[in-house]
């Protein structure tokens, strides 16, 4: 509601004709320098509308005098970022595992590394925590089919498993079923024989234990413990790559499994794999 | 108090009054800034030319200025030792290892309610003091206030008392002109510099700072601050002045809210000093006011107002104009206290002739210090009893558990210590809430004659270590199993309970 300015005594001041709900509003003059802030505000917009990219147009928008802008900022951000990535990874190439291991600073660049490494190019298999899955190795316990030192982490990603490079890691199981080696009952009294070596409620058929002798200790030793010269599983333990059940286990031995990781010598950098390395053996089965 | 005085409505000239002044007393020529008249839409700064007051309150206000001051300027100064590898600066926000530290206080990040606790405590303590005696922050501690007391100084130096100011604000430019003013601005910017300067070193070192700032090498950031500040003094203490408090500040706003009618603020009794009118030595004092109509008070103030319009907006409540007024009416014989600390509820009291009274207890304050104390005596016991040792755990949630090839299973944790002790601890590690199992944990050597592993933390500091749990899986008699993680100081008996859990397969 706008009325006629008023009087108002109690202030010697009028009102500017303004009044909710009985509340008048004074006409009280506001300071000069404040009307001069405001006119210095506008000024100051125009002024950066010149200089700083402001206003959108139809497929553009417009530059500003100075030039500026923000993705040249993260740009150049990023690129020093880079740089000092560059000089903590020379001394990544430079340092033996060892001592990047034992030295906290390396050590710091290289996990921090190696995590962002694992989750672009291993997570995909193993998983986000390494903790692997049917067919694809758990990273984090103490059973390694290649070795679990750091040089031996560091060869199996370097050169990959059954992978296109020359000195690839490879283990060649028959696939007894398969290529005719032994029949289907004799199988299953060898798969029965091996469940029996981690669990000792199971009682496996004679023939079982002469058969692994025959066939399977040449790699995975009389006791079953398997050796890593060959990549060959321990099967006394409590972890079963393909899974531990009876058919699991007979198609194992019937087909062969085949596992594959790739070489990652010509698709990361020395320092990465590194790094890889260094990460995967501090997710604590490292040896 | 809507009552008009008698000066509103008789437009004052000094040739109209035809009166022969008090032979002690001084009459000034002066009107209230903010006194009635059609005012434009946007009105330009009157100047204000506060005299020099002396008395009680102004004595006041020099003390309470020279502490504040004092305490500005000097605070960053003040050693504190708190060992090697800590500074030593007694009030020190360290923002680039994120500590804050005041004297024998040091408070964490993660301990920053303290800080909101402090704010919390200063805001009820003004609604405390603003209730009881009005406006005592701005009339006396705000800073606004006392630099520009400081600025005022300076300026009465060089230019003299409010009269010689008018003179030379009105003679045209001169030599002597441009000197003092030259003279006046240049020590205000030395001040307004010192000012802005004081501030960065309670952020940094102080005496690293200095010679930094001396040879040129500080941050860029430090000089940013410092020319901010620099600027920011200079223009509300030279030439904003009362327009900071009138216009910008939202105080004299809320202030209203905290006040009720026992309030005691700076007021002028009307009561008594009305109907106001010169006064010549020897007339009567019968049938009139003891309001000589001097405006002493006018001419004191730093806002330009006049108190005996009644309360304010404007007023800061600095009690220059009871000083002012307490002189004249001793020169003139008649009580002091016509302008006086004084509620609301008084003037009622006196008009029913009912003896005066000041109420600080009152239901409102005492609300306020109850509150106080509670959050202050909190906020005490909590710094009293502030652990030097605290310990944050969390567990690996993928994977949430490994199964290890003896069939074992293992629960990794992540175990921050917080050493907030200003010596290097060393900390052993247990687990309770287990019958078996085997504890790793990474990048330890150490261990006691128990086996328990050794973990030393560097002073004032947090360490994070990887820690390995495995636990036969016989054992597991659930999927989840409640432990607890015990630090435990080697050479006190300070310790740290810290519950989690350990998982294992769904049974």
């Amino acid at each position: 509601m706008s009325q006629e300015p008023e009087y108002d005594e109690v202030t010697d001041t009028y009102t500017t004709g303004h009044e909710w709900d009985g509340i008048k509003e004074l006409d009280t003059p506001m300071p000069r320098w404040w009307l001069w802030t405001f006119y210095a505000c506008i000024v100051w917009a125009i002024g950066y509308w010149i200089a700083m990219p402001a206003w959108p147009m139809v497929s553009d928008y417009t530059k500003g005098m100075l030039g500026y802008s923000q993705r040249d900022v993260v740009k150049a951000q990023l690129d020093s970022v880079k740089a000092d990535r560059k000089i903590s990874a020379e001394k990544l190439l430079d340092a033996d595992l060892e001592t990047i291991k034992n030295t906290p600073a390396l050590l710091e660049f290289a996990l921090a590394g190696g995590k962002a490494a694992f989750g672009d190019n291993c997570a995909a298999c193993h998983g986000t925590g390494a903790s692997g899955t049917k067919g694809y190795p758990n990273l984090n316990d103490d059973d390694w089919l290649w070795g679990g030192s750091l040089d031996e982490i560091h060869h199996t990603l370097t050169v990959g498993v059954r992978a296109v490079h020359e000195d690839t890691r490879i283990s060649d199981m028959p696939a007894f079923l398969k290529d005719e080696i032994l029949d289907k009952s004799q199988i299953r009294a060898v798969a029965t024989y091996v469940k029996s070596l981690s669990d000792s409620s199971i009682s496996a058929p004679e023939n079982g234990a002469v058969l692994f002798q025959e066939n399977c200790a040449a790699c995975h030793g009389a006791d079953g413990k398997g050796s890593r010269d060959f990549g060959a599983p321990n099967l006394a333990d409590g972890i079963w790559l393909y899974g531990d059940d009876m058919d699991s286990l007979i198609a194992t031995i019937s087909y062969s499994r085949k596992g594959v990781m790739p070489s990652w010598e010509n698709r990361l950098d020395a320092a990465t794999i590194k790094s890889l390395a260094i990460y995967v053996h501090t997710l604590g089965g490292g040896e | 108090m809507a009552y008009t005085p008698p000066e509103a409505n008789a437009p004052q000239s000094a040739k109209s009054e035809k009166i022969i002044p008090h032979h002690k007393v001084k009459r000034a020529k002066v009107e209230a800034v903010n006194k009635a008249e059609k005012r434009s839409l946007y009105a330009a700064r009157k100047k204000i030319h506060p005299k020099r007051a002396t008395g009680t309150f102004r004595t006041i206000k020099w003390w309470v200025m020279a502490v504040t001051l004092s305490i500005y300027y000097f605070s960053p100064w003040i050693r504190w030792d708190r060992g090697p590898g800590i500074p030593d600066q007694a009030i020190l926000v360290d923002i680039t290892n994120s500590r804050f530290y005041f004297f024998f206080i040091e408070i964490w990040p993660q301990e920053v309610y303290y800080i909101t606790g402090l704010m919390i405590l200063a805001a009820i303590g003004l609604f405390l003091v603003t209730s009881t005696a009005g406006r005592i922050w701005c009339g006396y501690t705000c800073p606004q206030t006392v630099w520009v007391d400081l600025f005022l100084v300076v300026e009465r130096f060089f230019e003299g008392d409010r009269n010689a100011r008018i003179k030379l604000d009105k003679a045209p430019w001169s030599a002597s002109k441009l000197a003092k003013r030259a003279a006046k601005h240049a020590v205000w910017i030395v001040i307004a510099v010192c000012t802005g300067g004081a501030w960065v070193f309670y952020m940094n070192d102080a005496p690293t700072l200095i010679m930094d700032l001396y040879h040129f090498d500080a941050p860029l950031t430090t000089y940013f601050w410092i020319c901010l500040l620099t600027a920011t003094t200079y223009l509300l203490g030279g030439f904003a002045r009362e327009q900071v408090c009138t216009y910008m500040c939202p105080w004299p706003r809320i202030q209203g809210v905290m006040m009720d009618e026992e309030t005691l603020s700076v007021m002028y009794r009307h009561d008594r000093g009305e109907p106001r009118a010169p006064h010549k030595k020897g007339d009567s004092w019968d049938g009139r006011g003891d309001c000589v109509q001097c405006r002493q008070c006018v001419v004191v103030c730093p806002a330009g107002i006049d108190i005996r319009d009644g309360m304010q907006l404007e007023c800061i409540q600095c009690s220059l104009c009871i000083d002012a007024c307490d002189e004249v009416m001793e020169k003139i014989g008649r009580p002091k206290g016509l302008i006086a600390y004084d509620s609301l509820a008084n003037f009622d009291r006196r008009a029913e002739e009912k003896p005066e009274k000041i109420r600080i207890i009152r239901p409102r304050t005492l609300l306020y210090t109850i509150l106080m104390i509670l959050i202050g005596g909190y906020m005490l016991h909590g710094l009293m009893h502030r652990a030097d040792l605290e310990v944050n755990i969390l567990r690996d949630r993928n994977p949430l558990f490994v199964t290890l090839s003896s069939g074992d299973i293992r629960n990794g944790y992540t175990v921050k210590i917080l050493n907030k002790s200003h010596d290097i601890r060393k900390f052993t590690l247990s687990v309770t809430g287990l019958d078996h199992f085997d504890m790793r944990v990474e990048g330890v050597t150490e261990h006691t004659a128990d086996g328990l592993p050794i973990i030393e933390v560097n002073r004032d500091r947090l360490r994070s270590v990887k820690v390995y749990l495995a636990v036969p899986k016989e054992d597991l008699t659930d999927d989840s199993l409640d432990i607890t993680f015990i630090a435990k100081d080697m050479t006190s008996d300070s310790i740290s309970e810290n519950s989690t859990t350990f998982k294992g397969p769904k049974k």
